[in-house]
């Protein structure tokens, strides 16, 4: 004890008051180092102004979507279908959602296979925002109500062949005259119809009748057609009109 | 001798020559011995590194995306395939990704909607006669080189990896939501039950395995394109190199690794 004070005579030359200002440094230092030490988490800083630590985290995240080269290994025929077809730029999982369940435990977890109507138009369905020339039908008119699955196979969309009844797209109007009076008439009786329109339907137009005539080859009085047809003497009827002014020839009104 | 040309050298000309010569020799040696020797070393040291898959370095990559608005059909499977990849809150107001869809009318009036998102797919537009041009602008977290959000977390908790993503830690966020105020893309949200700020991460645990990002692995379409963005073969330098490319709001600084092709102007 008394060697400890004769030690601390001997530092007499340095004042008191700059003693104690160092004790109170050396406290506020060794606080704030062990702050530090403390708050600062153990990898911040050590390869930028973040925890290190945080990187591997987010990477051990397991992923959901396998990826679209996990399927080809068990279903080589289908992805080597697919790989030919307008599809060959669709990811299995676009359509059976998320499977990197299933590629590691294949028969416990099943892909889901959408078959109803509501999930081709989510790209097919018409928008005048899509990009022009993406292949897109109105799922209102387009065979109503049957799935996308009976005609087009969804890893080889192509259909078979260009659709052959005019109600594939024009079911409103097919099923509109089918209960009318003009049911037995094909639609060529009066539209003049270039086969090139099944396939570039917008450029190749369908003909329409332009005269009172073209009705009137049935309908005139003096018409070589069958007798229960209804007659109009196409001088007096209304002259100066066209007929579909008046009657809807999908649906002409009742006698 | 001493130079070794001109007049003064011919009479010792064998003697210039000679040396001239080992001198050659000893350079082509010195300059071929570590090549020759990388040649033959090079078969039996190679094996063993090129058996496994060499862990992952985040320094030999830098990552950006490309989004080519002529190929976006705005079928929304990306927002869906986000959402499902990275657990995103189902509901309307919280994405990592989004698709908008701008509708420029004749009177020249622009009007942006993305009803869900976009994942639901988007509605024939009301008053379709009176359409300009129409189209879709997927969106994300822009990953900028210059990034306001990471500039002003005050605790550090997101930041750029140095593959040049940028991430958001968790487990360190305390939830303030200045960076979700710095954003001027409104790429954040703060997560409804976890009360951090959460964002596009570019999938970073499928990247550092090898995958694509899930909305550019589902899209289809090919519309949005993930690649290096330095380096000479990476599909994203395919895609600037055929398109011109434009970026969200140039004048901010920013510079964004989204890179779109085919933007309108009326896009911001």
């Amino acid at each position: 004890m008394t060697g400890w004070r004769a030690r601390l005579r001997r530092w007499q030359p340095v004042p008191q008051q700059v003693g104690r200002l160092a004790l109170v440094f050396v406290v506020l230092v060794g606080g704030l180092v062990g702050a530090r030490r403390v708050f600062v988490p153990a990898t911040f800083g050590d390869r930028g102004h973040y925890r290190a630590s945080a990187v591997p985290a987010i990477t051990a995240l397991e992923p959901k979507y396998a990826g679209h080269e996990a399927c080809a290994p068990c279903h080589a025929p289908i992805v080597e279908k697919k790989s030919l077809s307008y599809h060959r730029g669709v990811a299995c999982e676009v359509c059976h959602g998320p499977q990197a369940q299933h590629v590691m435990a294949p028969l416990d977890h099943r892909p889901p296979a959408p078959r109803t109507r509501a999930y081709c138009p989510l790209c097919h369905g018409y928008n005048p925002s899509r990009p022009t020339g993406f292949p897109q039908i109105d799922p209102v008119v387009h065979n109503p109500v049957r799935p996308c699955i009976t005609c087009h196979d969804p890893h080889d969309p192509t259909p078979p062949h260009p659709p052959e009844s005019c109600a594939a797209c024009h079911g409103e109007i097919a099923r509109t005259k089918a209960v009318s009076y003009h049911a037995q008439l094909p639609c060529t009786q009066c539209h003049v119809v270039d086969p090139r329109h099944v396939t570039s339907p917008r450029q190749i137009r369908p003909g329409k009748p332009t005269t009172r005539a073209f009705c009137g080859q049935c309908h005139a009085r003096d018409a070589q057609s069958a007798p229960d047809i209804p007659r109009i003497d196409l001088d007096t009827h209304n002259p100066g009109y066209v007929c579909w002014q008046c009657h809807y020839p999908h649906s002409p009104e009742a006698h | 001798m001493a130079t070794g040309r001109g007049p003064a050298g011919a009479g010792t000309g064998d003697a210039t020559d000679a040396s001239r010569r080992d001198f050659v020799m000893a350079v082509c040696a010195a300059a071929a011995s570590p090549v020759m020797l990388d040649v033959v070393a090079g078969p039996e040291a190679a094996p063993p590194q090129s058996d496994e898959p060499r862990p992952y370095d985040p320094r030999e990559h830098y990552y950006g995306m490309g989004i080519d608005i002529d190929k976006c059909i705005g079928c929304g499977r990306c927002v869906e395939a986000c959402k499902s990849e990275n657990n995103v809150p189902r509901d309307a107001h919280h994405f990592r990704t989004w698709v908008e869809r701008y509708v420029i009318t004749s009177d020249g009036e622009t009007v942006v909607e993305s009803p869900n998102g976009g994942a639901d797919g988007f509605p024939v537009p009301a008053g379709e006669a009176g359409v300009l041009r129409s189209f879709f602008v997927p969106k994300l977290c822009n990953h900028c080189a210059n990034p306001p959000c990471v500039q002003v977390c005050p605790v550090g908790a997101t930041f750029t990896t140095e593959d040049g993503v940028v991430l958001v830690d968790e487990d360190y966020c305390i939830g303030c939501r200045y960076c979700i105020q710095a954003c001027p893309y409104g790429a954040r949200f703060l997560h409804p039950v976890k009360r951090v700020a959460q964002k596009c991460t570019f999938c970073y645990h499928r990247v550092v395995r090898g995958l694509l990002p899930a909305c550019v692995e589902v899209c289809p379409t090919g519309a949005r394109i993930f690649g290096e963005v330095h380096r000479a073969a990476s599909p994203l330098t395919r895609f600037t190199r055929f398109n011109q490319i434009q970026v969200l709001k140039p004048h901010l600084n920013t510079r964004p690794k989204v890179l779109y092709a085919n933007l309108d102007g009326e896009v911001r």
